[in-house]
């Protein structure tokens, strides 16, 4: 009989959800998360002593965050919960956790993996200047702090959460001047059929348009960024070309901007999980099945982590990686539950394909982006320094083009730069992105001090 | 599906021994074929620490030593690229006065080779390098060693060797090697077939397993260095330091990451993988600080180590096969090849092209391993 | 003219926390992040290191790793998840060459 107890790793739907399930087959996992509460991105809590309401702050999503937060509180006192831990390196068997300046050696059985996702970006001329963020940071500006990232602001690139972000701020009695969308019109339409299968999110965003609309916010489709202007040590306005090929100058004094999510896999790959090039979501992802079951025993996935699905998927996972999890120990679950959370799963899935198609991660940015761009904002590499590095030395692909222009190497690890990195140089040899391989993770996988004690 | 290629010399093993070595028999005209598994540089060659370094070693490796260090402050005439070579200086610590002695006996004894060496004591120490810990009570300068960066290197080597025409073959790994009469075939993986008179064998970690195929086993292990790095710091470290005994070393590059090492990863020769340990690092960023209280508000952002070729003398494997003519060995560099790997080409080729070297390599004879069968002496390094 | 990047739109009504930022006493609200903090005080976090430019961090939630900030003692906080603390003393501007 295993005594040990199963370790989640992130508290967010997905690691929530697992959490829970395990708790109620009389498990008592460890659950460890790097924020300070639970919820992870999209239901992050608020600090103590914010007081608006769970309708100000999660909109549609209300009802579900307070379920999730309930959820969590209830199950809190019956699990080992790590917050402010971070799992800074895993070998099979074993996680190292980082809390409070201490770093503890984790053995484990099994572990479910749910450390959720990022935004994914392309950069522009200007990107790094102060003022600009990610959609994803400009929501947690808003919904973490109630601050709002400037006071004119340009939301850009594609996806639910541009119109989402945009919506939340317009509401708050920000300053948005423009939603602009780098998918074209027709590419949404014609994704319109699959779309209407999601249900209210579909309704969703046609609602944030009109709203956006109604305040007399620019809304466009099919554009693409230019640059971002500077003044005063900060962005000062956005250029960028419509669908006709029109150049516009937006006075503004902060852009939030993201083509979709990357997941966060490093776990995953620290577990020897193999990984396989997702068309769809175009990048590479750790192989799992439908019940979250990876090539590897023990190691169960679960959540955007391991392929972006959103966060009714996230839920559904955790709970279905839990009862694989279950099944694994011997335990007897609930066969029904089973077939009814996977056919949930297929039906988000179906939807899933629509949203991408809708919105697609637009690779051709890639080939056009101007050499003097920095690419790598870590460690100041433009795109003409990469291309020109990555190709004296015949990198073909981006271990290698790391190794020689220094782009990935820097702090964040090629999580912001990676993609792009990729898409740059699949362009200069013209090849598609999936052909230049996926960065190799060396932990730790965020940074940590020098300093750190351990009991080693 | 097979493409035979017949050559003069072909080298299996694309580090900077063998890159080197292509580069050097072009430049002399012979044809040369060099088959890697991976890619050039991806293995020891590339995942070291980086030092370019004389001082510490062995004094049987000083001649060679001396000839690397020639090259490499010429390198940007060799393979047009400098690979970030710095003559920084390197400095062995002492910790203890047993420690100091040995300092003044190595300088001593490396004098007639043409290194000079300065002896700092504990004051000269501090009012140079202020930023030191209290345990070093004195160092050892070698003001014309350094460092480089690892990655560059192989790979600058392999283009310039295909620039002068060698056939560098990357992802080729050899499935079958024979002697077949006077002549080495080869095949790989990928449908390669290569048969050439001379075959070098500079394949590393791996050396061993080439030099077994003639006859020749050698106890060669593995070791994996496991190597840190910080996010880039204010500039404040010229020189490299290392200690007496080993357990840590540590250098700064000009954009303000501090490298260190000193510990050991996980080298699984046979899966071809390395894992560098968390407690390893953790264990090696405690050393560090000691060394340099002011690193303890620095971070680490990457670990990372590779597959190193060990032999139980800690000298490698240089020279004619014993056992089969046209068979030369450079592998099991211990952990300390990188600094060697530009002249070594240029001593293979010799060997290859004169039949000779200038420089003394017999303390590296391959017959060592096996004395009771070979009675060949050792010429005095 | 704007010298602050941040603008607060709600959650006012929470206690003053007082800090120091590049030698100058600044305020903040309990619960805000350093990030929040600094931002709603100044335009930057820190300069890069590369480039001429300033950065004022990106991703807000602990990936980006573009706003590690420094203590006056040395000690690095990354300021998107780190909270502001009675008393703090930030700077913004590493003097080059100390550490």
């Amino acid at each position: 009989m295993n005594d040990e107890p199963p370790i989640v790793v992130g508290a967010g739907p997905a690691g929530c959800r697992a959490a829970a399930t395990l708790v109620a087959a009389g498990l008592a996992p460890i659950v460890i998360d790097e924020a300070p509460q639970s919820g992870g991105q999209i239901y992050r809590r608020v600090p103590a002593g914010f007081t608006r309401t769970y309708r100000a702050l999660y909109g549609f999503d209300a009802a579900k965050a307070r379920r999730q937060h309930d959820t969590f509180d209830t199950i809190k006192a019956s699990i080992d919960y790590r917050p402010n831990t971070l799992v800074w390196d895993l070998k099979p068997g074993v996680l190292h956790c980082l809390s409070d300046g201490r770093s503890e050696a984790l053995a484990y059985r099994e572990v479910i993996l749910a450390p959720g996702a990022r935004d994914r970006i392309i950069p522009f001329p200007g990107w790094t200047l102060p003022g600009i963020y990610t959609l994803g940071g400009a929501q947690i500006a808003l919904k973490y702090q109630g601050c709002a990232i400037g006071g004119r602001i340009v939301f850009m690139g594609t996806g639910p959460l541009l119109y989402l972000v945009a919506y939340q701020y317009a509401k708050a009695g920000a300053g948005v001047a423009a939603v602009l969308d780098t998918s074209s019109f027709a590419t949404t339409r014609r994704a319109v059929p699959g779309l209407l299968r999601g249900g209210s999110t579909f309704a969703k965003g046609l609602w944030y348009v009109a709203a956006l609309r109604a305040r007399g916010v620019i809304v466009a489709n099919g554009i693409r960024p230019v640059a971002a202007e500077e003044k005063d040590a900060a962005v000062s306005a956005f250029l960028y070309r419509d669908a006709a090929g029109n150049q516009h100058r937006l006075a503004c004094d902060a852009i939030a901007f993201g083509f979709g999510l990357s997941s966060e896999t490093q776990l995953a790959d620290l577990a020897e999980i193999p990984f396989a090039f997702d068309p769809l979501q175009q990048q590479f992802l750790p192989e799992r099945d439908i019940t979250g079951r990876t090539p590897v025993r023990g190691v169960y996935l679960a959540g955007d982590g391991s392929g972006i699905a959103g966060a009714d998927a996230a839920e559904l996972a955790g709970e279905r990686a839990a009862l694989a999890l279950l099944e694994d120990r011997g335990h007897a679950v609930d066969k029904r539950r089973l077939a009814a959370l996977e056919r949930a799963l297929q039906r988000i899935a179906g939807f899933r394909l629509a949203l991408e198609a809708a919105f697609p991660f637009p690779v051709d940015m890639a080939a056009g982006i101007a050499d003097e761009t920095i690419l790598c904002r870590c460690e100041g590499v433009t795109v003409g320094e990469f291309c020109r590095e990555a190709r004296a030395l015949d990198a073909d692909e981006i271990n290698r083009a790391k190794a020689f222009s220094r782009c990935g190497m820097g702090r964040c690890q090629g999580r912001v730069c990676g993609p792009a990195a990729a898409a740059v140089l699949a362009a200069k040899l013209n090849l598609p992105p999936e052909r230049m391989g996926r960065l190799r993770v060396q932990p730790p996988v965020k940074p940590i001090p020098m300093a750190v004690l351990s009991d080693d | 599906m097979t493409e035979p290629i017949a050559a003069d010399v072909v080298i299996i093993g694309g580090g900077t021994a063998g890159c080197s070595t292509a580069l050097h028999l072009r430049r002399r005209g012979a044809t040369v074929v060099l088959l890697e598994r991976g890619v050039c540089g991806g293995q020891a060659s590339g995942v070291n620490y980086g030092g370019v370094r004389q001082q510490g070693r062995d004094l049987a490796e000083l001649p060679l030593a001396r000839r690397s260090r020639e090259m490499w402050g010429r390198l940007a005439d060799i393979v047009g690229s400098d690979c970030e070579f710095v003559a920084s200086g390197h400095i062995k610590l002492a910790r203890s006065d047993a420690d100091m002695a040995e300092l003044e006996s190595y300088q001593a004894a490396v004098r007639p080779y043409g290194l000079a060496l300065e002896l700092l004591g504990r004051d000269e120490l501090r009012a140079r390098y202020p930023f030191l810990g209290d345990a070093a009570v004195g160092g050892s300068l070698c003001a014309e060693d350094g460092a480089a960066n690892p990655r560059l290197v192989a790979p600058a080597f392999a283009r310039a060797a295909r620039a002068a025409g060698a056939d560098i073959r990357e992802h080729a790994p050899v499935t079958m090697l024979e002697r077949d009469g006077a002549r080495f075939r080869l095949r790989t993986t990928n449908g390669i077939e290569v048969s050439a008179a001379t075959l070098v064998n500079v394949a590393g970690a791996w050396g061993h397993e080439v030099a077994a195929r003639f006859g020749e086993s050698v106890p060669e292990d593995v070791v994996a260095p496991n190597m840190c790095v910080t996010e880039p710091v204010p500039f404040f470290m010229v020189p490299n330091f290392g200690v007496c005994g080993g357990g840590v070393y540590v250098r700064q590059i000009r954009r303000g990451n501090v490298i260190f090492g000193g510990a050991r990863g996980i080298a699984d020769r046979a899966r071809l993988r390395a894992y560098p340990i968390a407690m390893s690092s953790l264990n090696s960023c405690r050393q560090t600080i000691e060394l340099i209280p002011r690193l303890r508000s620095a971070q680490i952002i990457r670990s990372w180590t590779g597959i190193e070729g060990v032999m139980p003398d800690d000298l490698p494997v240089i020279g004619p096969s014993r056992t089969t003519p046209g068979l030369f060995h450079a592998f099991g560099f211990s952990g300390h090849g990188f600094q060697l790997g530009p002249a070594m080409g240029a001593v293979l080729a010799e060997l290859i092209l004169n039949g000779a070297t200038s420089t003394p390599i017999a303390a590296f004879d391959i017959g060592r391993f096996a004395p009771a069968l070979h009675t060949r002496q050792s010429n005095p390094a | 003219m704007e010298t602050t990047l941040f603008r607060r739109l709600c959650e006012t009504d929470r206690p003053v926390i007082r800090f120091v930022l590049d030698g100058r006493d600044c305020e903040a609200l309990a619960g805000d992040t350093l990030l929040t903090a600094l931002l709603t005080n100044g335009q930057r976090l820190r300069s890069s290191e590369f480039d001429d430019g300033s950065r004022a961090g990106f991703c807000l939630m602990g990936a980006c790793q573009d706003c590690w900030v420094d203590l006056d003692d040395g000690t690095r906080l990354r300021a998107c998840t780190s909270f502001i603390a009675e008393g703090l003393r930030i700077v913004t501007r590493s003097v080059k060459g100390a550490l």
